[in-house]
């Protein structure tokens, strides 16, 4: 299981990027972009997703 | 004490000062007795060492220094009601807004860019869009980078208090001696009204509990910058029926814990702008009320009254924004600090601003002397420079003074929209400017037509130019004193 950013709402702030454990998350081309492959969706080492945890826009950070 | 501002006009990009100088007077006085007042009084020497070149910690520094923005850190860890950070746009000015977002190396190589054409610059802030400590890892890798180019510019920071304390000793070490915290609240019940969440600790949290945590760093950063000997303005975003009452609270809180300057600023919250309060109808206060609580926080924390709420990739003396000339397209891909301009220019403003603060103090004393019991509402259009040096249809916003028995104070500033426009002047928009100057006795200006000059009159605003070019406190006492006193003006020299 892993998470995804929806792009057209992301505002490129990059917290996600810093708070994400895994190093999942990268900035590619316009957006940030979540590898599925690292994504652990934070269990074992954090209670929540720390990425949809400190995005601010409401539903762009979402189980894929 | 003409003679200095003529060297200024050859220094190109400046907005400053660029006055015939023939005309330039001084407010008398430059040659000796009043040299000690030249300093503002009530201020031990090391705190006015570090704000007398801070345009945004001292009103009088305002007048000649500037200050940039580098917007390197756009992440937050809380949400604010005020702040809708999907909203990014070039034409709107407001606080927290940027058109272009800077890595580290970019930021430098747009402060030396900066550094180059505005001699003025004398501060280097971070203030988002998102929160400077929280974002830490870009705003230190900027401000070392350019500590070690431009030795003498002042770091500054703005920050939500949240992230704070970890990072006070890194601010100490790098020399930050300003920072400002934003504290709308010192009561979590309000607190949860303003903030709908805090990422702190790995975890999300809201209402109450998350304005108890906010509140808590908010305080223990602000203690542990005070202990430090690090200066700090607190900002608070007056909301109207939320917490405007309430910053009287915070107000006492804050200077018991050492804050310099406390900046009370309206609520922006056009539904335009997207944000929860521009979307469920809260409205921003008008401008007398904003005057009306700064007024009865008058004896507490010294207020802050001329912050313009200016964009987080600013550039220029407050009120102008030059931000727009100096975008990453526009500068050389490589640049080299070159410190001429700004040497010059601060040779020139240390003779200047003597000049002008020894005229000030004569100011003061001829409008106590008046021996009026009266207060007189002035506005005045200026480019900077402490003096009366801006054309009435050029004018983009006009400083307000209020000059009484208690002595010459500024009180604010109104923004207009700017009355003549290439050379064509817009009716529709000199009624704009008469209404904004409601309250106003009399507009002192360089240059004003005929025109406009009549139309104010028939609005109840009296405007002269025969003041120009002169300092703004010599102006308003000379006019103070025709206008209430019984002595002719001679008496008091």
């Amino acid at each position: 299981m892993a998470f995804k950013i929806i792009a057209s709402q992301c505002t490129q702030c990059g917290a996600c990027e810093f708070e994400c454990p895994s190093g999942a998350i990268k900035f590619k081309g316009e957006t940030y972009v979540i590898d599925p492959k690292k994504c652990t969706e934070c269990e074992g080492t954090f209670e929540t997703q720390q990425c949809a945890s400190v995005c601010p826009v409401s539903k762009t950070c979402v189980p894929a | 004490m003409s003679a200095p501002m003529i060297s200024l006009q050859g220094l190109s990009g400046t907005t400053v000062f660029d006055q015939s100088p023939a005309r330039a007077k001084s407010g008398g006085c430059a040659s000796s007795s009043c040299g000690s007042s030249a300093k503002p009084h009530e201020m031990d020497s090391a705190v006015w060492e570090k704000i007398k070149d801070h345009p945004c910690f001292s009103e009088e520094a305002h007048h000649y220094f500037a200050r940039m923005h580098v917007a390197v850190a756009p992440a937050c860890n809380i949400q604010c009601n005020y702040c809708n950070r999907k909203y990014d746009c070039a034409n709107e000015s407001r606080p927290g807004i940027v058109s272009e977002r800077l890595t580290p190396d970019q930021a430098l190589r747009k402060v030396i860019g900066v550094a180059n054409e505005v001699p003025q610059l004398s501060v280097l802030g971070i203030a988002g869009p998102g929160d400077a400590c929280y974002d830490w890892k870009n705003t230190k890798a900027t401000f070392q980078r350019v500590a070690k180019e431009i030795g003498d510019i002042k770091l500054c920071i703005s920050t939500n208090g949240l992230a704070l304390p970890d990072r006070v000793a890194e601010l100490a070490e790098m020399n930050v001696d300003h920072v400002t915290i934003t504290i709308n609240m010192v009561d979590p019940r309000i607190g949860a009204k303003i903030y709908p969440w805090i990422f702190y600790g790995n975890r999300r949290y809201t209402g109450v509990e998350a304005a108890t945590i906010l509140h808590e760093r908010q305080m223990s950063g602000l203690e542990m910058l005070t202990a430090r000997g690090i200066l700090t303005k607190i900002n608070s975003v007056m909301i109207p029926g939320v917490n405007d009452e309430h910053l009287i609270e915070v107000n006492k809180w804050v200077k018991e814990r050492g804050a310099f300057l406390h900046n009370v600023m309206p609520l922006i919250s056009d539904p335009a702008h997207g944000t929860h309060y521009g979307l469920s109808g809260q409205r921003g206060p008008k401008a007398m009320e904003l005057k009306a609580l700064q007024d009865r926080l008058e004896g507490g924390a010294k207020l802050m009254r001329h912050c313009r709420q200016c964009r987080a990739d600013a550039v220029g003396l407050l009120g102008e924004d030059r931000g727009q000339e100096f975008t990453l397209d526009r500068l050389p891909d490589k640049v080299t600090y070159d410190a001429s301009k700004r040497e010059t220019y601060r040779a020139v403003v240390a003779r200047e601003r003597g000049d002008r603060l020894a005229a000030k103090s004569e100011a003061l004393g001829m409008v106590k002397t008046a021996g009026s019991g009266k207060s007189l509402l002035v506005a005045v259009a200026t480019k900077g420079g402490g003096r009366i040096n801006e054309h009435f249809g050029h004018a983009k916003e006009f400083q307000v003074y209020e000059a009484s028995p208690k002595g010459i104070s500024f009180v604010g500033h109104r923004k207009v929209e700017q009355y003549c426009l290439g050379g064509r002047a817009e009716d529709k928009s000199l009624d704009g400017v008469i209404s904004t100057l409601e309250g106003v006795d009399i507009v002192l200006c360089a240059r004003i037509g005929n025109c406009p000059e009549d139309r104010l009159k028939e609005g109840g605003i009296r405007a002269t130019e025969a003041y120009g070019y002169d300092y703004i406190e010599t102006a308003i006492g000379a006019l103070y004193a025709a206008e209430f006193g019984s002595e002719p003006l001679a008496a008091t020299a």
